[in-house]
């Protein structure tokens, strides 16, 4: 099984007839995610090699039945997309988009909550998550997923979930679902709520965290691992090496004082029972070797 | 952005916070004629970027214009752990009968704004947090809802500040979450916000982080932009809008996203390098912006081998490889270039590369193999 999303999940892409949008969309539908229809103000009627464009979420939830909606839209109108879906009665968004201000994504996410409660809001500023051979939302390349399982994956880096999908992938290791929750702020979707879903989830057997420093979502998770979690987690935290007080990219990565190191991250997660690897490559050969050992 | 303390106060004036009058000074003569225009006493105080300056000497008292010609000639030019002081901010001095500590900053795990409030300021609110935990009301804001009057004043009840101090600072409260929430700040703080014994309250500091994320809406950011940093090398990639940081290694670093960039470094220590730099190209790269970040590696002379590590997502290896030919052609490279190239359209930039591959142009299947290639030819 997947979580979150699976081969039935319909799409709609808020931005579907911008460059990325125009891009990333037909890539995912390529892949064979259901991809039913784009929003973009003002453009209603058109279409995008063969997907319907609608004026607004709720025209396109009405007409096709999509509940989850992919948000490739600039910094600054992201929020106002975040909420247009929720409000349109989508129940999983995927927002990619980068850069956007903190402020705004706290207002964003509280307003989620106090007003969507039913609503999944993976990102700002993630990949996307794809189920392997079922379903494609984001950035993700599709080609370096490996359908079948029996492996999880979640990161809270872009480019370090493709390194991680690669180096299973490689090793004919397949994944249920990978899931980048981003590096922003205020995540959407956190490290737990990911962890928790895997753990319920059958078919996934063993899960791949990929942290990095900063903040303290991988010490929260270490605790939630060692009170809940039965299956094998391996992980790699980024940026060991990186001075502290400097931004590194994203607002997730910096290092205040002693707080949010790797080393800090590492032994908590070692403590609550993690592998702990020291780059990406390792973590794929210790995946590998506890998949081999569980006989699958 | 961390702004210096001059440019936190002139911030915190958009918001109607006091602070003490005051002006800047570069020279020692305009230290003196500031000073004769605010009146004596005044103090003197390093425009530095980094913690301790008090105890360095970068912040003292002046009485009379002898001493400000005293005080500016040593405070310029001081070195306070690494920092040279270039500029000064004199202000009028204050006389103190109470210090206080307010701040407003992101709860990341609670996803929810915390105010940090305590009577006891002036000294590092790490320290108070440590031996004193009780001694700061917290106060979580909720984003949607923010901070009105009748809360402040609660919390200033709460904190136990003097009851003359309290609607004043309350007041000054919501202007400093104003500050804060529409100045699109990480951090707003003051230590010491005081209180003098003529019952004033204003912030002596000021200590503000803006979220660059939010620039498109603060044009006026520019000018302070303008004196943030003094590496050159960062000089370079800000105007060329890379996000980079400048190390003391001798492998040069070009990698996508901040974790992978991250990833990068410590892949190279753990061979035995070391990276001269962070250098994310961030998504969705273009040719441009890769040719960009390959001169800007190539003009630190400490860089021995170059180390791209791409993996495609948002950003497509197609456009890399069309931007180190591009480099290549534009500007003479000093050292080999070893990539590492998987992800979207991976395949097509494999291609592009392929005849122009030689001694200086390399590609190597893994993080791993490119990390240990460029290495060894950094080291050689």
């Amino acid at each position: 099984m997947s979580i979150f999303v699976d081969e039935n999940t319909k799409v709609i892409v808020q931005g579907l007839t911008g460059g990325q949008g125009r891009f990333h969309g037909l890539r995912n539908r390529d892949y064979g995610t259901k991809i039913v229809g784009g929003v973009t103000p003002g453009k209603g009627g058109s279409d995008v090699d063969g997907i319907p464009v609608f004026n607004s979420v709720k025209e396109a939830v009405a007409a096709t039945g999509a509940t989850a909606s992919f948000i490739v839209v600039p910094p600054k109108f992201a929020s106002a997309a975040i909420l247009e879906a929720a409000e349109g009665g989508i129940t999983f968004i995927v927002c990619i988009t980068e850069g956007i201000p903190a402020h705004d994504e706290a207002v964003t996410y509280n307003r989620l909550v106090e007003e969507f409660p039913g609503v999944r809001l993976l990102g700002p500023n993630c990949p996307g998550i794809i189920s392997p051979g079922k379903c494609n939302i984001g950035i993700t390349s599709g080609d370096i997923a490996l359908p079948g399982g029996p492996v999880g994956i979640v990161s809270r880096s872009g480019t370090l979930t493709y390194q991680a999908l690669h180096e299973l992938s490689q090793q004919g290791i397949g994944q249920t679902t990978c899931v980048g929750i981003g590096g922003d702020p205020v995540p959407g979707t956190n490290f737990i709520d990911c962890l928790e879903a895997f753990e319920a989830d059958p078919e996934t057997k063993a899960v791949m965290m990929i942290g990095e420093i900063g903040g303290s979502e991988e010490e929260r998770a270490a605790e939630w691992i060692k009170a809940n979690m039965t299956k094998p987690v391996v992980c790699y935290i980024a940026g060991v090496t990186a001075p502290p007080g400097r931004k590194m990219g994203h607002a997730g990565a910096i290092i205040s004082g002693s707080k949010g190191t790797a080393q800090a991250k590492m032994d908590a997660l070692a403590e609550a029972g993690v592998y702990v690897c020291q780059n990406p490559t390792e973590a794929g050969e210790k995946m590998v070797e506890i998949v081999r050992s569980l006989g699958l | 952005m961390d702004l210096f303390e001059y440019q936190g106060k002139q911030y915190f004036g958009r918001f109607d916070i006091p602070t003490p009058v005051g002006d800047i000074a570069d020279t020692v003569a305009e230290a003196v004629a500031v000073a004769d225009r605010i009146g004596y006493p005044v103090v003197l105080k390093a425009q530095v970027k980094v913690g301790g300056r008090g105890k360095a000497g970068g912040v003292k008292l002046a009485n009379n214009v002898d001493e400000v010609r005293e005080h500016a000639d040593f405070i310029l030019g001081l070195d306070i752990k690494g920092h040279i002081v270039r500029r000064l901010w004199v202000e009028e001095a204050s006389s103190i009968a109470k210090e206080y500590y307010a701040s407003f900053t992101l709860d990341r795990p609670n996803k929810m704004h915390l105010g940090m409030l305590s009577a006891e300021g002036g000294v590092e609110i790490e320290v108070v947090a440590e031996e004193n935990p009780d001694a700061i009301a917290f106060l979580s804001i909720d984003p949607v809802t923010g901070l009105d009057l009748e809360s402040a004043r609660r919390w200033v009840a709460q904190a136990n500040l003097d009851e003359v101090a309290r609607e004043q600072a309350a007041t000054l409260l919501v202007s400093l979450y104003r500050c804060y929430t529409e100045g699109d700040c990480d951090l707003a703080e003051i230590n010491p916000l005081i209180l003098t014994p003529d019952n004033v309250v204003k912030a002596l500091d000021a200590k503000v982080t803006l979220d660059e994320n939010a620039s498109f809406r603060h044009p006026e950011w520019d000018e302070f932009r303008a004196t943030d940093t003094i590496d050159p090398r960062e000089i370079m990639a800000r105007e060329k809008g890379l996000n980079y940081i400048g190390l003391d290694g001798t492998v040069g670093i070009i990698a996508n996203g901040a974790g992978l960039a991250m990833s990068t470094l410590d892949v190279v220590n753990q061979v035995g390098g070391t990276a001269a730099n962070f250098l994310d190209i961030g998504g969705g790269a273009n040719a441009d912006v890769m040719a960009a970040a390959l001169e800007v590696i190539n003009a630190d002379p400490k860089v021995k081998a170059i180390f791209v590590n791409i993996f495609g997502g948002i950003t497509r290896v197609d456009e890399v490889a069309k931007g180190v030919l591009e480099a290549l052609n534009r500007v003479t490279i000093n050292s080999p270039i070893v990539l590492r190239l998987d992800g979207t359209n991976a395949v097509e930039g494999r291609a592009i590369l392929a005849e122009h591959l030689n001694d200086a142009l390399i590609t190597e299947p893994t993080m791993l193999d490119a990390a240990r290639r460029a290495v060894s030819l950094a080291n050689a």
